[in-house]
């Protein structure tokens, strides 16, 4: 807690400068600065080939970068001080698979010795991931979705400050992804710092305070979702449905506004709207009264920002 | 370096050794043959039935010296690239514990599996045997087994090598036969070819010393060469310099056979 409000607090927990990573001709990550801030979510979003997984398993000391540095609290992540930093972090590979033979208790008991965690902490994070009720069964008879939660399990063995987590749910039906990210919210509001990838941008979108979009090894856009929108500055969508004999009215009125690709679709109206008009073209439309019988206006999706940038 | 990372890999391998009753099998399997030869080994002779403990010991050499390699190659190339291939290998180095502690620990765990297993099948039939011929003629069959283990010991290490510089499992096993049968087949035959191309002028001490190139064939040596019964039985002692003769100088050699692979390995096995 105290360095939360000593005088590091606003230091960065993982720190990247410069980092890079060639193979031969090939630039995988191709000098890349990042800070994630302390308890903070950050997502991390590339197609394959975007170097997310390089440069995530750059993070975890598991891949030497060719160039740069990166630290976690101010350490280096490889070298001397590794040991001690990764008793620190929980990481949750992409669709690893545990041991079979081992019961899910004895399989988070192995990773608990090796963490230099008390095994006593075992049933209480199993609890937590909803296997308290399998943890005598041999893993070899867990689903998919409790292989997953056994994973994460052994993620959060040790109470980590840092969590990795490479496409978490990835293969997990819709309940077991809220679950999981219901437990995700419990970590935030203690203060872990949490950093995820994602395929699925929709289910990112609502869940992370800030996100970098990489393409080519490069950080292409970096901030929240609400600056990520503003910062390619998509235009709205706009939806007006129109009492039918509102119609001259509505065509009337909004030919003087700043809409593009304005259609009518039955009794409906379809517009883009750029962002800095919305007030303006809101007023017109509600000062026409009755003509007017509904009005939507949707956001551009994280998908919309993603491939405006990354193509 | 930690020990207690290494124990607790080696401990978790052991114990799925013993789960899956690899451990079991094998010990079964080695029994089975042992028992089979020490009763029926004589039958080209002409007899059945206990033989000396001698002949017996030259009979199951020639057996477990195709027998272990192959097991214990078996048992090892699969330790890291499987590992690697389902997506575990970044989470165990992930973890605090550093490559060589992972690689020893599997090393040690795998190790303890088939020196159980070699153990336990071959222990069986010394107790069979001891009830027959007594306790004190036991001691050569003693060192039999305990260079038996070293044997698979030094093939595991191979094993492990290989499954370090491997990048796929599949090409892990093929390498692992490749190398059975370069070693327990070819080998001999390269030397044997050698002496002959050369019409016998490469050959004496210095052949003698290239079989200590190949650990099957210093696990023969170990058993064969070193026999009282052996060397005197078959003019032997005329042939091989006496160095070879010496079971402790053949033991340490077969600790550099197990040493030289996991060096390999450690040094290959960087991020």
């Amino acid at each position: 807690m105290e360095s939360r409000n000593g005088p590091g607090a606003d230091a960065p927990v993982i720190a990247l400068r410069g980092v890079a990573k060639h193979y031969g001709a090939v630039r995988a990550v191709d000098g890349v600065d990042l800070d994630v801030r302390r308890g903070e979510v950050f997502g991390l979003i590339g197609h394959n080939g975007a170097g997310k997984s390089t440069l995530f398993k750059m993070m975890l000391g598991l891949v030497t970068p060719s160039a740069g540095e990166i630290r976690i609290d101010g350490a280096p992540v490889a070298g001397r001080g590794a040991r001690a930093v990764r008793r620190r972090i929980g990481y949750l590979p992409e669709n690893v698979v545990l041991y079979d033979n081992l019961s899910g208790m004895e399989t988070l008991r192995f990773f608990a010795r090796l963490k230099g965690v008390p095994l006593a902490q075992c049933a209480p994070v199993l609890e937590r991931v909803g296997l308290g009720h399998a943890a005598g069964r041999a893993v070899r008879e867990y689903s998919k979705g409790m292989r997953q939660r056994l994973g994460f399990a052994q993620a959060l063995l040790g109470r980590p400050q840092v969590l990795f987590l490479d496409e978490p749910t990835n293969g997990l039906d819709p309940e077991a992804i809220r679950a999981f990210y219901a437990t995700l919210r419990g970590l935030r509001e203690e203060g872990v710092t949490m950093i995820l990838t994602s395929h699925v941008l929709a289910e990112l979108q609502e869940r992370v305070d800030r996100l970098a979009i990489l393409a080519a090894g490069r950080v292409q856009a970096l901030g929240s979702v609400q600056a990520l929108r503003e910062h390619v500055a998509l235009p709205l969508r706009l939806e007006v449905s129109v009492d039918e004999h509102g119609a001259d009215a509505v065509q009337g009125a909004v030919r003087g506004l700043p809409l593009e690709g304005a259609h009518w679709r039955g009794a409906q109206l379809h517009a883009r709207c750029p962002r800095d008009a919305k007030m303006r073209v809101l007023a017109v439309l509600a000062s026409l009264g009755g003509a007017v019988l509904d009005l939507k206006v949707h956001e551009p999706s994280l998908e919309d920002v993603f491939f405006g940038f990354a193509d | 370096m930690e020990l207690t990372q290494v124990l607790t890999v080696a401990r978790k391998e052991l114990r799925d050794r013993l789960r899956n009753r690899w451990v079991l099998a094998v010990a079964l399997v080695f029994t089975a043959f042992a028992l089979v030869i020490a009763y029926a080994g004589g039958a080209q002779q002409g007899a059945v039935g206990l033989r000396s403990i001698e002949a017996t010991i030259a009979s199951l050499t020639s057996l477990v010296i195709y027998l272990i390699p192959l097991i214990a190659l078996l048992l090892g190339f699969d330790a890291i690239v499987g590992e690697r291939e389902r997506g575990s290998l970044d989470l165990l180095l992930a973890l605090p514990i550093t490559r060589l502690e992972l690689l020893l620990g599997k090393y040690l765990g795998l190790a303890a599996a088939l020196a159980l297993s070699t153990l336990a099948g071959f222990g069986l039939v010394a107790l069979l045997l001891g009830a027959q011929v007594g306790p004190r003629a036991l001691e050569p069959y003693a060192g039999f087994m305990a260079s038996a283990v070293l044997l698979g010991l030094a093939f595991l290490s191979l094993a492990v090598m290989l499954s370090v510089l491997a990048g796929e499992r599949t090409r892990a096993s093929g390498m692992a036969i490749a190398l059975w049968f370069f070693f327990v087949l070819v080998f001999d035959l390269l030397l044997l070819g050698l002496l002959v191309a050369t019409g016998g002028q490469f050959g004496g001490d210095a052949l003698a010393y290239l079989l200590l190139l190949n650990p099957a064939d210093v696990f023969r040596i170990l058993n064969v060469f070193s026999l009282e019964e052996m060397r005197n039985t078959f003019g032997l002692a005329t042939l091989v310099p006496t160095a070879l003769g010496k079971p402790w100088l053949m033991a340490l050699v077969m600790l550099g056979w197990i040493a030289a692979p996991l060096a390999v390995a450690t040094w290959r096995f960087r991020p």
